[in-house]
């Protein structure tokens, strides 16, 4: 199963509502160019919401700790909201829990961002 | 014990990400045949799925002249997977360890990382061609002194 992705903006944070897998060949392209295309939109505050994602491997993690960093560099935030308990596992286990902001309420995200 | 095969499946595969998808989906599949929970049977499948992506990535580059072979074997007391392919090789003391500080934020390098994680036991073997890797995942933790 391929992954889609779905854009909202609230309160000046882009959500992408992620949904799939995220693996080499399927989602990590998809969530490249999704991140990409809202940075060039202007948007730097971004919230992955991977409640949809029931599998990633180390491509998928890969492409989210690359989309943490661009948006980072390009002066934004990204978070993660509500996470699988397979992808918290995964992140716990590559000690990148704690690099990134997860949170699992979405008002409470969105507040969170940088005003 | 002489022989404690119970079953053997392998395939010669194309270079390529269906190659990747058919070893994973077999690798859970047999997992779950072979009685592992399904915790178990999904980490095993993401471990081979490692493997099979390092074969056909890193070491055959997608080359349509090369192949991966990948041979399921479930004993009385574990599930054995290998993975091989006909690329330069594969030094596995030369990955950088991904939880380095230093490390922490490549956006790549975590594979192996995850099938050790994942299996009891992870061998390599070099082929020469190629590399061959040796995933194990056992029935039951080992006791000491069985």
């Amino acid at each position: 199963m391929s992954m889609k992705v779905q854009t909202r903006q609230v309160d000046g944070v882009t959500i992408l509502d992620l949904s799939g897998r995220i693996t080499l060949g399927e989602g990590s392209v998809t969530i490249r160019d999704a991140v990409r295309d809202v940075l060039a939109k202007g948007s730097n505050k971004i919230l992955l919401n991977l409640a949809e994602v029931n599998y990633i491997d180390s491509s998928g993690i890969g492409e989210l700790v690359s989309a943490f960093t661009t948006v980072k560099n390009a002066g934004g935030e990204l978070k993660l909201l509500n996470l699988t308990k397979k992808v918290h596992d995964l992140l716990q286990i590559t000690k990148l829990y704690t690099v990134f902001d997860v949170k699992d309420d979405e008002a409470s995200a969105i507040s969170s961002f940088t005003k | 014990m002489a022989d404690s095969t119970t079953s053997r499946v392998s395939f010669t595969l194309d270079s390529s990400l269906d190659s990747v998808n058919k070893v994973e989906l077999t690798a859970e599949q047999t997992a779950q045949r072979a009685g592992f929970d399904e915790d178990t049977a999904t980490h095993v499948a993401m471990a081979v799925r490692e493997a099979a992506v390092n074969a056909v990535l890193h070491g055959n580059a997608y080359d349509p002249n090369k192949h991966i072979t990948a041979s399921f074997e479930t004993t009385s007391d574990a599930l054995v997977i290998r993975v091989a392919d006909q690329g330069p090789g594969l030094d596995p003391d030369s990955i950088p360890d991904p939880l380095a500080p230093e490390n922490i934020l490549r956006g790549s390098g975590r594979g192996i990382f995850l099938i050790k994680a994942f299996m009891d036991e992870v061998h390599f073997r070099q082929l020469h061609p190629g590399t061959e890797l040796t995933l194990i995942k056992h029935r039951r933790p080992a006791q000491p002194g069985n």
